[in-house]
């Protein structure tokens, strides 16, 4: 070890080393403070204020500790239907979000994909909505979706007959379900999915994992079957939800605006897969048609993943888009992003409010956590 | 936008300075914040014209939001003030919208010296005061008088269907089918808000002026029958509605009437002065009116007023402002190109180089009708009934139950504190 | 080269293509002769017609009518874009370059931020904003787009910081150069496409957004997309002027996306974290 030979110079270097790692992080500093403090700081105090009765316009208000009372409204209440009704449309509306985004982002690239001509072009066509703010989307798209003119009268123009759609202001609710079945359907989901997970686990001969989830799926089907679903405390009366078909109008606006990210993503996706692979696959005779089915596709998985983190994320906490669409007070085409706005900055509920958008972290937060966890670990470990 | 331009009008009939033109002229900026944009705008206009030839040192900045009834304004307004950044003066709706909301959160000045200094106490009716009035002052200058209880229709139309005025709902809901046949909508309505002002005009009808009352005082319960009945039948009204009613603002649904798509359309006298200022209409002969099917004798009145907000940062020159629109000048400036008549009793309102036909006979109404506050616009209930009205609206529009739309009304007014 | 071959496979490929592209630019058909559009021939049955004559009386009033607006905007975004990419670019070297304990800890709080629905921060964030004394203007506005920028320009500068050989920086350390020295003598100058691709990123993020700037402002310092939310939700709208703001709010970050797309395209795939 030389170490006793050169110390008077590592000595030095060790001396502006940690000089230089103070000031790396005195550099970093103000960030985190900021961040701490803005995103943190303000998140617990709003989640403060989500446990008082906070409302109204005085200067000083008397504010009232009342613990988890809002929650408890906005989940039970009679007059909080609405809150209710958003939920479901969130999940409407990020279920065919996604599943538009996904088909026409992986649509789109593989017919880039294909060596055309004017490539660039095409996906300059495709990708520009991208650049757009939501307000000016939701602005031309309340144009386009007006009922008595826009996309309805465009067949007029080669002689048709107009559409009748009536777009956002359609008032018609399918796929109804009882609010009060909501604990029972989500148990039911989860039973599917472990059975599902069970099953794949036998088929990896790890009956370990086999014997858990097929035990807890057996265990919440026997609490389902003995009541335990129906004792959940809900609605006090039956009351109605479904998707309402106004939001078909939105997702053709929100797809049309992110179709392209996800054609980007999965194009540098399949850019990314080694022509070897695909060739070798031809050659063994598959047709083009099976090799994206059995190549392509599971090698775009991970892709697929991002993308819907990403979109999701997105559609839990939409706003402006709506907004600028169908305007605030359209109860149809309501989410919880418009409600929290309407609830704190116009009725001045803003204990209601806050409650309304801690729910929207949690749903935000329960979709990124575990993917940031996991992206970032897995590149640690790269 | 923000600065208006030279003036156009020109009112060299108002020689004789007031006692306005005589006070110190204050400098400055002069922030007016309202709803009334684009159609509604040209009243609120020619008022600022008006200041600006008294008080030409004052920068008048007209920040309007749109959005019918201040849906969106509303918004915007209540985020200023709690970011401490008051507007000069903004429209209010007198009655429970100012004192509910405003004053009982402290944040208008008193105003009674005003009134001393004007002599406006005997210049305004008595109801109208009570409405801007706590015991503690009085918190705004009303500008004028608007009906809500008002049915539309273009006479030369109705003629050429066959159809008479309906004079109650039963009457209206006999005629539906004929004009449903023959493809006219019966009805106009508009978005959001407009639905739930044809419903304060069935709910009168439904109850009479005493039992509106009663419901507002909190002796009347929503789940009464003859409440619920009223649901059933705002229901039966609604079919017989356009479907595209919520992609429409309440001109386009006055359009439809006009254009001879819809025999009817029930709103507010602003309408009046869309279709006479903008629209360039007769009254009389382009367009008919009559009170809302089963409201004849009953006027449901709202007041749009401007306050002094607590902080406001140019106080001299909207306390000018305020003296010019609660003058009676300054009244018959406004309401003729708005539609409504003036609130301050000494305004020329029997003119009829002012006043057209509609007005004249608002105003005939006005003085003989029994008088009702407007739930819509603000003058019966707080803000707090209102944003919840709209859930109770939207329960009974997903399911048509009116039982259920009773019983939640109800719980929203013990919510709310009505009449307690 | 050879010529491909015309097959019927192709044929459909492109006719599929073509069909799609149409559809996506039907909206900007209709925005580009709605706004060129006199008021009073805007008729919803010939809603798809061509304007004729075109008119630019009502393009030429929405430029009036949105100018101040437009200017908010670039006030706010100019300032706001710039001070989030040096502090995102000084983090990004940091957290490459200086790994310390708890780093691996901070980073992904500090990213967190970029996620949260920005619902769950805005009462305190408007109070907050009023107790110093910056609501209602824009540097309030420039104040809290720089803060909830960091996490994405941090992300950013990171990774493609990472991409530079750890051994230039050692090397350097070696010749004696100190923090800052290697941060102005090898990471800044080669720091350009990334501050590209942060500052095209933000341009087009800060120019868009709505929620904070309906809320934080008052009606003089609204930046354009509040305008033009108002204008298009207001009344009786004749159409002409809402799609000329459309168009208006647009054009900037269109440019951008046009002329900078290669850009564009990177900074929309470093939103998924991993790029």
């Amino acid at each position: 070890m030389g170490v006793m030979t050169q110390s008077p110079t590592l000595f030095a270097r060790l001396r502006r080393l940690n000089r230089d790692r103070v000031a790396a992080f005195l550099m970093l500093l103000p960030s985190v403070i900021l961040l701490a403090i803005f995103v943190y700081g303000f998140i617990g105090q709003t989640f403060y204020s989500s446990l008082t009765d906070w409302s109204g316009l005085a200067e000083n208000p008397v504010v009232n500790f009342v613990g988890f009372e809002n929650y408890n409204q906005l989940f039970t209440d009679l007059l909080n239907v609405r809150f209710r009704q958003d939920l479901v449309n969130t999940f409407f509306f990020t279920l065919f979000f996604l599943v538009g985004c996904l088909g026409m982002g992986l649509l789109l690239a593989v017919l880039l994909d294909q060596n055309v001509k004017g490539e660039s072009i095409f996906r300059t066509i495709f990708l520009f909505p991208m650049a757009l703010s939501f307000i000016v989307t939701g602005t031309i798209w309340r144009w386009l979706f007006n009922p008595r003119g826009g996309i309805n009268v465009l067949p007029t123009v080669i002689g048709l007959e107009p559409l009748q759609i009536p777009w956002i202001t359609d008032r018609t609710q399918i796929w109804q379900f009882n609010w009060q079945d909501l604990p029972k359907i989500i148990a039911i989901v989860i039973v599917v999915t472990l059975v599902w997970l069970a099953y794949r686990y036998w088929r990896q001969a790890r009956r370990r994992a086999m014997l858990y989830t097929g035990g807890a799926a057996v265990l919440i089907l026997l609490w389902v079957l003995l009541g335990g679903a129906d004792a959940v405390q809900t609605t006090p009366i039956p009351e109605t939800h479904g998707f309402n078909v106004a939001f078909v109008g939105i997702i053709i606006a929100a797809t049309w605006q992110l179709s392209g990210y996800t054609m980007a993503m999965y194009l540098a996706g399949l850019r990314g897969i080694p022509h070897e692979l695909r060739e070798a696959a031809r050659v063994d005779g598959a047709s083009e048609l099976q090799v994206y089915r059995y190549i392509i596709l599971p090698l775009l998985r991970p892709i697929t993943l991002s993308a819907v983190i990403v979109l999701g994320h997105i559609s839990l906490k939409i706003f402006d888009l709506i907004f600028a669409m169908a305007g605030a007070d359209n109860a149809t085409t309501d989410v919880p992003g418009i409600l929290m706005y309407l609830t704190a900055f116009r009725g001045n509920q803003f204990a209601k409010g806050a409650a309304i958008a801690i729910v929207m972290l949690v749903m935000v937060a329960v979709v990124i956590v575990p993917y940031l966890y996991t992206t970032l670990r897995s590149e640690h470990e790269l | 936008m923000k600065r208006l331009l030279s003036l156009v009008l020109v009112l060299g009939m108002l020689l004789g300075l007031t006692s306005l033109a005589l006070a110190q002229g204050p400098s400055g900026e002069l922030e007016i914040f309202s709803w009334w944009a684009g159609d509604e705008g040209p009243a609120l206009e020619a008022l600022i014209n008006r200041y600006q030839e008294l008080y030409p040192d004052v920068e008048v900045v007209n920040a309007t939001v749109t959005g019918g009834s201040g849906v969106n304004a509303k918004a915007v307004l209540k985020t200023r003030m709690l970011g401490g950044d008051p507007p000069d003066t903004f429209q209010v709706h007198a009655g429970q919208e100012l004192i509910g909301t405003w004053v009982i959160a402290d944040r208008m000045e008193d105003l009674t010296f005003l009134y001393d200094e004007e002599g406006w106490w005997d210049q305004f009716p008595q109801g109208l005061l009570d409405l801007l009035s706590t015991e503690d002052g009085i918190w705004s200058v009303p500008v004028n008088i608007h009906r809500s209880n008002v049915m539309w229709y273009v006479p030369a139309n109705l003629e050429e269907w066959g159809v008479d005025v309906p004079q109650t709902w039963d009457d209206f809901l006999a005629v539906c089918p004929t004009l449903q046949e023959a493809g006219v909508v019966p009805l106009a309505l508009g978005e959001n808000w407009t639905v739930n002002h044809l419903w304060e005009s069935v709910a009168l009808a439904g109850l009479g002026p005493d039992g509106w009352n009663a419901l507002w005082a909190g002796e009347k319960s929503w789940t009464d029958d003859d409440v619920v009945a009223v649901w059933e039948t705002f229901g039966q009204i609604l079919d017989c509605t356009n479907e595209d009613a919520p992609s429409l603002s309440w001109q386009q649904a006055v359009d439809m009437v006009v254009n001879g798509e819809a025999a009817f359309n029930v709103m507010g006298d602003w309408a009046a002065g869309y279709m006479t200022t903008t629209l360039g209409l007769e009254p009389g002969e382009g367009f008919g009116w009559a009170p809302s099917p089963g409201t004849d004798g009953v006027f449901m009145m709202l007041s749009d007023s401007f306050g002094l907000p607590v902080g406001a940062p140019n106080r001299d020159a909207t306390i000018a402002w305020l003296r010019l629109l609660g003058s009676a000048e300054g009244q018959d400036l406004f309401n003729p190109l708005k539609g409504s008549i003036p609130a301050n009793l000494n305004s020329d309102v029997t003119n009829p180089d002012l006043y057209n036909a509609y007005s004249r006979s608002a105003a005939e109404d006005w003085a003989s009708n029994t008088i009702v506050g407007s739930l819509v616009h603000g003058a019966v209930a707080n803000e707090r009934f209102m944003n919840d009205f709209a859930t109770v609206m939207e329960i009974f529009l997903s399911s048509r139950d009116a039982v259920a739309a009773s019983n939640a009304a109800q719980a929203v007014a013990v919510q709310a504190g009505i009449g307690g | 080269m050879t010529r491909q071959q015309v097959s019927p496979r192709r044929v459909l490929i492109y006719v599929a293509l073509i069909l799609l592209a149409a559809l996506y630019l039907l909206p900007v058909y209709m925005v580009l002769i709605t706004a060129f559009k006199d008021p009073a021939q805007i008729n919803l049955s010939t809603v798809w017609a061509l304007p004729q004559p075109v008119d630019f009386q009502g393009f030429i009033e929405a430029i009036n009518a949105f100018m101040p607006n437009l200017r908010n905007s670039a006030l706010l975004v100019i300032p706001a874009t710039l001070l989030s990419a040096i502090m995102g670019s000084m983090n990004g070297y940091v957290l490459s370059k200086w790994k310390f304990r708890g780093a691996n800890v901070i980073f992904p709080l500090m990213l967190f931020g970029m996620f949260i629905p920005y619902q769950s921060i805005l009462i305190p964030l408007f109070q907050f904003l009023r107790s110093i004394g910056l609501f209602g203007g824009i540097p309030g506005l420039i104040l809290v787009h720089v803060v909830y920028g960091l996490p994405i320009t941090t992300l950013i500068f990171r990774n493609y910081y990472a991409e530079v050989p750890t051994e230039m920086v050692e090397a350097a350390a070696i010749d004696g150069a100190g923090f800052f020295g290697i941060y102005r003598h090898i990471m800044f100058p080669i720091s350009l496409p990334g501050f590209v691709v942060v500052i095209i990123w933000q341009f087009t993020q800060i120019w868009n957004e709505f929620l904070f700037a309906v809320t934080l402002t008052s009606t003089d310092a609204h930046p354009i997309t509040v305008k033009l939310s108002e204008l298009a939700g207001g009344e009786a709208v004749q159409w002409n002027l809402p799609m000329a703001g459309a168009l208006l709010a647009a054009l900037p970050t269109l440019a951008v996306y046009i002329f900078l797309g290669r850009y564009f395209i990177r900074g929309l795939l470093a939103g998924s974290v991993k790029g």
